[in-house]
Order: structure tokens, then C-alpha cells, then sequence
């Protein structure tokens, strides 16, 4: 076991291509601002100082190319980690990223593979606006053929980047850019948090793996089970506890494949399911989830499923806080699976 | 300007473009320019692209209207290499025939052949090196054909049959073939394109020696894809070789809407600033004579080139269209450059190396081959027979390992199909 360093998230990120890319010579990092630069929050920090150009470079500024030109060299036998600048620019990548990387080992016969990293911040709660803020993990659950990843923490961070790029299939790699520097606790008018003291801010120095597809219990309870994942995970984690309730909260990790077990076992022993995001609602990943635990565990039930979501609207600038599924509407939400 | 200024100009219009010819109309391409051959210069392969823009608009042509090679870009290949170009071609033509004719009779859901066309596949494939590789688009059997790909393995992967390599999963004619330096073709338009100059930066990354090629039709020019390769390319100086085939019909809309009536396919690189030509898609060996000086740019780090090949196709855009309702019926025969089968057979009579007697002999041999083949593919099924694959396999390959709710889902088909008797 390596030693062990506080971490922030970005941090933990970059500590993961690092140790990637010392281990296998085919693992390239590449996007906008990317690489002498580091990218603009740092990930990439030092990679191109210390691996070369020709394995951490800038890219043109064409989503399109990038997701384009990182098959071409998953197919020649690399293992490209490009990184999306925001979740809110991915959508140019789409066709390549769902009609492509996503479905290269199916048509071929696993003849040719996307064996891709696509690191993206994601979220609001940074007065990001709307083309800065954006949750689309629920557009991408919805492809056959690829994985979406979430971590909450710096030490998930880096063990699930780790093992989404030794990974043979496509992985997005959704980044809570909101809690980069520390976790935060929901309310935006009070001093933010930094990573110091939370102990998923442990993280070896070395290579370790989080398994994909597996959600961890980070508050066992007995009232009612939370979903969540990536920021909202803190979020809950927080206003359960001003609450003082004993809610059981699951993290999600990864959405696809997604933690069934975990999740049913928790549902079927507290008998409630609150499912939080900050996507908007409408055919959001809670959907999904409420659908997965309605068929799995309605006997189990004692009150309808809720969920706390982000509203059906682009993500507005100065209505920030009032659009941000923070603890008043995730108190609310509580108290009303409770009572029932 | 001021309003009452506007008010003196004639009303805005919008040019919506219509092809010259529609069905009932006489074709006549007589203003196309058609330079002689062997009359355009053939630069250094280090020289600067910004030093040849004209030959982006221009034509590269080896074989004149005598049947002689001429000029600066004869790639003066010996009668062997002749010979086993026109079989290729032929042997494609054959191929296409056989196939169209068994999407007809029922035997698979879907063909698409490329006559007209076969010079622009088939005189790449044989000026690449053999482990070069290629992203083509849909219309590129020729590559595979050049390559001795099995002819059978072809026909099984349109049966969709139990000897499909590609396991029944795809639209027939999307190939793929790593083996054979053959990307798996998309049925999305000009996505193989970025994904060739991806390959391409991580041969030259990784100080390999073969480069990468790719093929669009001139219609999907239009997709973002197509300039984010071109800008990728050039910013990198990826070993790449862009060909656009410019065969005047993207199905029923003619090349103007992708640009053509305002300037040349090939122009596209000189504002990209790599090399761009523009190539008689008919003439086998200019087409040869192409793919070589690309290639060998590539290989030397001076970078991509975009080639046009301006051809015509010849037939339909598939099995599922009709090319009379919408182009006159005789666009095909009064297409100014001619057939690329008969033209460099043509070439070889005037060599000595070939005659009428041989060809027609050639033709019906691989009549015959293809004919072969086809009975053996279908030993092993065509679509829509019969259970080729088991009702499980589809839920293989969707990752390296099937996740739960796959498995889940498999298993609910699987109980479906056995309580309905399947």
C-alpha cells in the first residue's frame, strides 16, 4: 500500500492519469487547455511537463474531433482519456460518442473496441449559468454500450478514474465540479468547506481501483433509504444530519452498470426511497431508479417513492439557489416520505 | 444603411440549387471541363500545399481518350499490376451484380453497389501499403476485394448468416475487418473521418511507418465531422489521406447541395492548408497516381491530403431507391469520363498486354467465382431463413462483460421465447 495524502478532488484526478499514464505507455490525456496549461481546473496539471506532448496536448476546439480522433486512436490501440471542458459542451461529441465509441464492439464483433475515458465536469452551485452548470448523465444512461460514472469523493475519484481507464468500453467520467475543493454541505450563503478533514479525502499516492458498478453506503439508517451521487451525496449527507434523521444514504458511483443489490437491500429494509439529483426531472436518472425500485421492492414500500430533482428549466444564472435541489427542498421532501 | 436605402433594393432571394437534369430531361455535360491527360503538373512531394492550389481545382488525369498512359502522374505500374487492377475491378463489378441480385430475390434486406466507381477504391487499395488503414465509407467493397478478403466471408456478412464474422449484428455491407486494415464502417455519414486522423497521430505518435485513409461521398463534406478531421489533420500534420468521392448524387440530392456549384470538393483543403488534388475518379491509375504522392507525403511528415475523386455513380444509391425519379436516365451514359473498367482495359489492348478475347473470358470466370461463392455462403444461410444466430447472442458485445440488467433482460427474452413455443 502506498502512502497516503490528503487529496482534493482535482487532485485525486490528476493523480490518476499520472499513475495511469507511468504504468501503460498507451494511456494519452487530451482536450481544450489541456496540456501545457493543465485544463481550466487543473486536472491535467504537470501531465505534459512530465509524459510529453504526444501524450498530453491541446486540442482544436471541435468536441466532434476530439471524441472522433480518440476512437481512431482507441482503434490503433491507445487509451485515450480525453476530457470534455464542461458536461454543457458534450453534445457536438453525441454521434460519435453514441453511434461510435458506444457501439464499435457490438457491430464489429469486439473486432475493434473504444476502450475511452471521457472526463467531463458536470453541475451547478458555481454560478455557471446555463451553459456551465448542466447534469446531462441522464442522456447518456439512456445508451446502450457505455458507462457513466460519478464520484462524490477525492478518494472515489481517482480509484474510479483509475479503473474506468483500464476499462476495455467507453466510460464517462462525470466530474461534481462543485465539490473539486471541498464537499459541500448545501447552503450556498455559509463559509464553504474544503477537503481537510473528510476522510474521503484520504488517498493513496499509488494505484488502487474502486470496482465500477458497485454504490457505497456512506450513512446507514434505518427510516429511509437516499439515492443520490456526485454532489448531491454531501447535499444529503447534511441536511439529514441538521434533520436528524436516520437515513440510510446510498452513492450511487456509477449509474451504468448500476448497483441494483445495494440499493433494493437498503429500500426493502427501511421501506421509503428518496431519490435526489440536481438533472432536471423529466426523464432524469431518477426515473429510472424509481422504476428499478418500484418493480423490485413495491411490496416493501410503506409511502410513494419522491424525488428531488432539479426543475424542468435551462439552468438560470442570478436563480441559481432557488434552481439548486439544496436542503429546503430536499427537508421538504423528507418530511413528507416520513409522515406517509 | 438606412431604412428608405433598403427600400431602393430589389427583395432578398433565396437559391435553393436544382440539378441541371431531372427524369425526362437530356443529360448533357458537355461544360464540364474536362483538362487532357497527362496535362497537369505533378509537384515534389515536399513541396508546400500552398505551392499546387490549382490542382485542387484542376484534374488529374494519366489515361487519355487513346487508351496511352501520358504525362507527369503515369505511375508507369507494369502490365502485372495492370492486369490485377482491372481484376479487381471487374471481380468488384461481378461481385455487385450478384449481390444486388440477391438483395432482389429476397436473400438479404439490403445492397449497395459501386458501379462507376470501382477505380477510386480499388487504385488506392493497391498504391497503400497493405497494413495501411483504411476508414472507408459504404461504397468502398473494392479495398476489401484488392486485399483478398474472402469473397465468402462478404457474402456471409450480407446473409447476416451463421458464418458472419460480424455475428448477424450489422446492416449488410458494413464490413469490418481489423485483419485486413478495414475500420468498421458506420452507417452515420463521415464519422469515420476524425477516427482516421486519430489512428493516424497515434501511428506518428507512436513513430510507426503506416498511415491511415479514409472516404467520404460529397455530400457528407457537409458534416461537422468532415472539418473537425480536416482541422485535426492539419493542426497535427497527421499521416492521413481524405478522399472525398465525388460521385454527383448524395441518393436524390445532386452535389450542389453540398456545395458543388460554388467551387470544387478539393478546394475545401486550401483553407485548411493541406494539400488538396482533384483526381479523374474514372481513370484507375490517376487515381493510383494519387494515392501514391499522398502516401508518400504522409509517410515523409508532411502531412494530410484531400483528395476528390470526381466520378459518377452509376446506378442507385442503394437497393432502396429508384435513380429515375429523380436524375435522367441518361446521366449515366453521358458521363464525359467514361467507364474505369473499360478505360484501362482499353489501355492494356493498346499495350499488347490484354484483349477483347482475355476480358470476356475474365468476366466470365469471375461471373462464375462469385457464383461459387455464393452457393458456399449460403450453405451457411440468408437472412431471414432461419435461426442464424442464438436468441441469447444479442445481448453479447454490448460491453466486454454482460452487466446484470443485460443478463436480466436476456433471460426475460429468453422465458418469452420459451413460453411462446419458440
Amino acid at each position: 500500500m502506498s502512502d497516503v495524502t490528503q487529496m482534493n478532488m482535482i487532485q485525486a484526478i490528476n493523480s490518476a492519469m499520472d499513475v495511469m499514464m507511468a504504468r501503460d505507455p498507451n494511456v494519452v490525456v487530451m482536450g481544450e487547455d489541456v496540456g501545457y496549461f493543465g485544463g481550466v481546473f487543473r486536472a491535467t496539471a504537470g501531465l505534459q511537463a512530465k509524459y510529453g506532448k504526444t501524450r498530453a496536448f491541446d486540442t482544436p476546439i471541435t468536441e466532434i474531433g476530439i471524441m472522433g480522433v480518440a476512437i481512431g486512436m482507441g482503434a490503433y490501440g491507445l487509451r485515450p482519456v480525453p476530457e470534455i471542458q464542461f458536461a454543457d459542451y458534450i453534445y457536438p461529441a453525441l454521434d460519435q460518442l453514441v453511434s461510435e465509441a458506444a457501439r464499435l464492439r457490438y457491430r464489429s464483433a469486439a473486432d475493434f473496441t473504444a476502450p475511452i475515458t471521457i472526463r467531463s465536469p458536470y453541475g451547478g452551485g458555481i454560478f455557471g449559468g446555463q451553459t456551465h452548470s448542466q447534469s446531462p448523465e441522464g442522456i447518456f444512461t439512456h445508451v446502450s454500450g457505455m458507462k457513466t460514472v460519478i464520484p462524490s469523493t477525492p478518494y472515489d475519484a481517482k480509484g474510479l478514474l483509475i479503473a474506468a481507464i483500464e476499462d476495455n468500453d467507453p466510460v464517462l467520467f462525470l466530474e461534481p465540479k462543485r465539490i473539486y475543493n471541498g464537499p459541500f454541505h448545501g447552503h450556498y450563503d455559509r463559509p464553504a468547506k474544503t477537503w481537510a478533514d473528510h476522510p474521503g479525502a484520504q488517498v493513496p499516492e499509488g494505484h488502487y481501483r474502486v470496482e465500477l458498478g458497485k454504490a457505497s453506503v456512506v450513512r446507514p439508517g434505518e427510516a429511509v433509504t437516499i439515492l443520490c451521487y456526485g454532489t448531491m451525496v454531501h447535499v444529503v449527507a447534511n441536511t439529514v444530519e441538521e434533520m436528524g434523521v436516520d437515513a440510510e444514504i446510498v452513492d450511487l458511483r456509477t449509474l451504468v452498470p448500476l448497483d441494483i443489490e445495494t440499493i433494493e437491500e437498503s429500500v426493502k429494509k427501511t421501506g421509503r426511497c428518496l431519490i435526489v439529483h440536481e438533472a432536471t426531472r423529466t426523464s432524469g436518472f431518477g426515473a429510472e431508479l424509481s422504476a428499478q425500485v418500484q418493480e423490485r421492492c413495491f411490496y416493501h414500500l410503506e409511502a410513494p417513492i419522491e424525488r428531488v430533482t432539479g426543475f424542468d428549466t435551462p439552468y438560470p444564472h442570478s436563480l441559481e439557489w432557488a434552481y439548486f435541489p439544496g436542503p429546503v427542498r430536499i427537508g421538504t421532501a423528507l418530511k413528507k416520505i416520513l409522515k406517509d | 444603411m438606412s431604412e428608405r436605402d433598403r427600400a431602393n433594393l430589389p427583395p432578398l432571394a433565396l437559391h435553393v440549387p436544382e440539378p441541371r437534369f431531372r427524369p425526362g430531361d437530356e443529360a448533357d455535360f458537355s461544360d464540364i471541363a474536362v483538362p487532357p491527360a497527362g496535362a497537369t503538373r505533378r509537384p515534389d512531394t515536399a513541396d508546400a500545399a500552398s505551392s499546387f492550389h490549382e490542382l485542387a481545382y484542376g484534374l488529374v488525369r494519366v489515361l487519355d481518350d487513346g487508351g496511352n498512359a501520358v504525362g507527369p502522374w503515369d505511375p508507369r505500374l507494369d502490365a502485372d499490376a495492370k492486369r490485377r487492377m482491372l481484376r479487381s475491378m471487374a471481380l468488384t463489378r461481378a461481385f455487385d451484380e450478384r449481390m444486388f441480385r440477391a438483395q432482389r430475390q429476397g436473400k438479404t434486406s439490403f445492397y449497395m453497389k459501386s458501379t462507376g466507381e470501382e477505380a477510386v477504391s480499388i487504385g488506392a487499395a493497391m498504391a497503400l501499403a497493405g497494413d495501411d488503414m483504411c476508414f472507408p465509407s459504404y461504397r468502398q467493397q473494392g479495398i476489401l476485394i484488392t486485399r483478398g478478403y474472402p469473397i465468402v466471408t462478404m457474402m456471409n456478412q450480407i446473409y447476416s448468416n451463421k458464418a458472419d464474422p460480424l455475428e448477424g449484428r450489422q446492416l449488410p455491407i458494413m464490413y469490418s475487418s481489423k485483419e485486413y486494415g478495414f475500420f468498421s464502417i458506420s452507417g452515420n455519414l463521415a464519422t469515420q473521418y476524425p477516427q482516421a486522423v486519430g489512428w493516424a497521430m497515434a501511428s506518428a505518435a507512436k513513430g510507426d511507418t503506416r498511415i491511415s485513409a479514409t472516404w467520404c461521398g460529397e455530400g457528407s463534406t457537409a458534416e461537422g465531422d468532415f472539418h473537425s478531421a480536416l482541422t485535426f489533420a492539419t493542426v497535427y500534420k497527421a499521416p492521413v489521406i481524405f478522399n472525398v468521392v465525388n460521385n454527383q448524387w448524395a441518393i436524390s440530392s445532386f452535389s450542389g447541395f453540398a456545395g458543388a456549384e460554388a467551387t470544387t470538393f478539393a478546394a475545401r483543403a486550401i483553407g485548411y492548408g493541406i494539400a488538396g488534388l482533384r483526381v479523374d475518379g474514372n481513370d484507375a491509375l490517376a487515381v493510383y497516381a494519387a494515392t501514391e504522392w499522398a502516401a508518400e507525403r504522409a509517410r515523409t511528415n508532411q502531412g494530410p491530403t484531400l483528395i476528390e475523386h470526381f466520378t459518377y455513380r452509376a446506378e442507385g444509391h442503394s437497393t432502396s431507391d429508384d435513380p429515375t425519379a429523380y436524375r435522367s436516365a441518361g446521366e449515366p451514359n453521358a458521363w464525359p469520363l467514361g467507364d474505369p473498367i473499360r478505360r484501362l482495359k482499353e489501355h492494356l489492348i493498346k499495350l499488347g498486354e490484354w484483349d477483347e478475347e482475355r476480358h470476356a473470358a475474365q468476366d466470365l470466370e469471375l461471373a462464375e467465382l462469385v457464383k461459387r461463392e455464393q452457393k458456399e455462403a449460403e450453405k451457411n444461410g440468408i437472412l431471414g431463413h432461419g435461426m442464424h444466430q442464438p436468441f441469447e447472442s444479442m445481448f453479447e458485445g454490448v460491453f466486454e462483460t454482460i452487466p446484470w440488467h443485460l443478463k436480466e433482460q436476456q433471460q426475460q427474452m429468453l422465458d418469452e421465447q420459451k413460453a411462446a413455443g419458440l
